[in-house]
């Protein structure tokens, strides 16, 4: 059986010149912000609640819920889109803002709309410099057009859209660091709270939205909450991109309802495994899902309840697979080394066990490991999960529980061996 | 050791900032309801002309906000895409993350440090190409991925990524990547990183 993809989000994505307005309005594109004026902003973000849109960021806090902890009536309000995407293995962001710009952009002034705000930031991540490109161009062409600026559709509504790029740092994608950084300063996380809901972006009230939550904003106000509810589950409404990669035939971002088994995208909508191997292991959520899954969880539904019952998270939904060839080790010690050289420092479990751990990390795969290095792994990272101020801390536990739990006869062969067993 | 205060042997003195440049900075200050706002652009303004966040461009820039050099320079410090170091007319960036590393990014690693005759964090003597390892740029459907000046070329093989730099090198016109635009040197790429204008979004490749 061949599966097919649910395209809401990536619909417009094979029409020829998807990125411009012209190819946006011709789609319907700019109809859900018309509707979204003529609605009192209450009943926007009610019907956001009442759709149960979740963030797509990874965390899955529910955005309607988000946008009504807002004061509307004592501005100046901000929304900021966090698209400083960079969680390992994630590349939806960026293909939604490179296909599909004038989507999020009219999220974006629906959002502001229910919020009451006058202006809002897309956070680009630095590197993506084609993306940005085209984000920046769409905001013109809006702007030409009317939908951005003054009196948006005669509604009185004024509205403007300020293009910022990061400078290189994961950790900016926390919502908070990413507050600090849009202020010109070093990103490291708040101390919350005060929550960015009451005190965000210049001490003001501020939503902070991942780009494809916002992207999915228009369509349930277009087509009604009950109508994005068909899709996915009761806890996850909706359709969510998967970014597949790794040891498949076909990998690339496919949107499916949530609730779709991790097999359907594996093998079928990527096309199974390169060269006739078998799946050793896949991440659910990028680097940042506790822990990796191994093959006897391939049929696990793909939504927050699901992958949690499982063991692991949901994430970014960024699925990085894993043949039988390749060493989980490897790819473990990788992700430490990541989070060691990601750590903000501002939290010395965070900034001082990544740093150990990527060491021990390391040395266990170069087959210099001692028995006693899995015990140590578990000491120094139950030392850092929950005791740092943001989810970093948290999330470089996942290697090392990937490793020392879910994978440790692969580890123990590293040490018995005294080397790594492994070609790739 | 160089003398307190003077020049350190690795961090050459820069010329001041042009004019035209501090009035491009002055008008990125606007755009923001707090002009710290622009820091980073500014510092991207900096490493346009001097090729790198250089001293002299810290301090002109803890001028124009009203901060003390350290606190610029902790934010200088802090990113990755802003450099203390002068950077050649081409960064090259190759991700070593999982899916690229399945993909081969070891191989290509090893072709392009052989070819440029530098590793990771180095630049060619000629000051045509800086040569680094980048955490996931998220191009993992093409993987392996290396960047040129943020610009990302998917599935490359080491003789193409050789024949790449090389064209670079040369000055000899390079292939644009399936999704982007012809790579554009250090100058010009940092002037759009402040946020002054890109070039055309559909040049080059650029497919929907």
């Amino acid at each position: 059986m061949k599966a097919a993809q649910t395209r809401v989000l990536t619909a417009r994505w094979g029409d020829r010149g998807s990125h411009t307005i012209a190819a946006s309005l011709a789609s319907g594109g700019y109809e859900a912000l018309r509707k979204a004026l003529a609605t009192p902003p209450a009943a926007v973000t009610e019907m956001v609640k009442v759709a149960g849109l979740r963030g797509r960021g990874g965390a899955g806090f529910p955005t309607g819920v988000k946008w009504g902890f807002i004061k509307r009536d004592e501005p100046p309000t901000y929304l900021v889109c966090n698209a400083d995407e960079g969680e390992p293995g994630t590349f939806k962001d960026r293909e939604l803002m490179e296909r599909d710009p004038h989507q999020l952009i009219e999220g974006m002034v629906i959002a502001s709309w229910a919020i009451g705000a006058a202006e809002s930031y897309v956070y680009c991540r630095g590197e993506f410099a084609f993306a940005a490109r085209r984000v920046e161009r769409a905001i013109s062409e809006a702007y030409e057009r009317g939908t951005l600026g003054r009196n948006i559709f005669g509604s009185g509504f004024d509205h403007d859209v300020i293009l910022h790029r990061g400078a290189g740092a994961y950790i900016c994608g926390e919502e908070t660091a990413l507050l600090e950084s849009l202020e010109g300063r070093r990103g490291q996380p708040r101390v919350r709270p005060p929550f960015p809901a009451q005190e965000g972006l210049y001490a003001r009230p501020t939503v902070i939205n991942n780009v494809e939550t916002i992207s999915c904003v228009p369509h349930i106000v277009a087509n009604g909450p009950e109508w994005f509810r068909k899709f996915g589950t009761e806890k996850s409404p909706g359709t969510k991109i998967f970014s597949v990669s790794g040891d498949v035939e076909r990998p690339g971002n496919y949107e499916v309802p949530f609730g779709t088994p991790a097999r359907v995208l594996i093998e079928e909508l990527a096309g199974g495994i390169t060269g006739g191997r078998k799946l050793k292991a896949y991440t659910p959520g990028g680097a940042s899902s506790t822990p990796v899954f191994g093959a006897s969880k391939l049929d696990v539904n793909m939504d927050w309840e699901s992958v949690q019952a499982a063991g692991s998270l949901l994430g970014t939904g960024a699925m990085m697979v894993f043949a039988d060839d390749a060493c989980v080790v490897r790819a473990m010690e990788r992700f430490m080394r990541f989070y060691a050289r990601e750590s903000c420092g501002k939290c010395t479990p965070c900034r001082e066990g990544t740093y150990w751990l990527a060491q021990i990390m390391r040395r266990l795969e170069a087959g210099q490991g001692r028995d006693e290095d899995l015990d140590l792994m578990m000491d120094v990272q139950a030392n850092i999960g929950g005791r740092s101020f943001c989810a970093l801390g948290d999330f470089a536990t996942a290697p090392v529980i990937s490793v020392a739990k879910e994978f440790v006869d692969e580890a123990r062969l590293h040490i018995r061996n005294k080397g790594c067993p492994f070609e790739r | 050791m160089s003398a307190p205060g003077g020049p350190s042997p690795r961090r050459p003195a820069f010329a001041p900032l042009a004019e035209e440049t501090r009035a491009a900075m002055r008008r990125l200050m606007a755009r923001y309801p707090n002009p710290r706002s622009a820091l980073m652009s500014m510092l991207y303004l900096v490493q346009a002309e001097h090729g790198c966040v250089s001293e002299a461009g810290i301090e002109e820039v803890a001028g124009m906000l009203d901060l003390t050099k350290a606190e610029v320079a902790s934010v200088a410090t802090f990113y990755t895409m802003l450099k203390r170091e002068p950077l050649g007319r081409y960064l090259v960036s190759v991700c070593t993350q999982p899916p690229c590393a399945l993909a081969g990014a070891g191989s290509l690693r090893r072709a392009l440090e052989e070819e440029l005759g530098v590793g990771f964090g180095q630049t060619t003597p000629d000051g045509a190409i800086t040569l680094e390892e980048v955490e996931c740029v998220c191009v993992c459907d093409g993987a392996p991925a290396v960047q040129v000046n943020y610009e990302s070329y998917e599935h490359l093989t080491p003789e193409a990524a050789v024949e790449l730099v090389r064209k670079l090198r040369s000055g000899g016109a390079v292939p644009p990547p399936v999704h982007g635009s012809v790579p554009v040197p250090r100058e010009a790429i940092h002037r759009e990183l402040a946020g002054l204008g890109g070039h055309d979004p559909d040049r080059g490749g650029g497919e929907s």
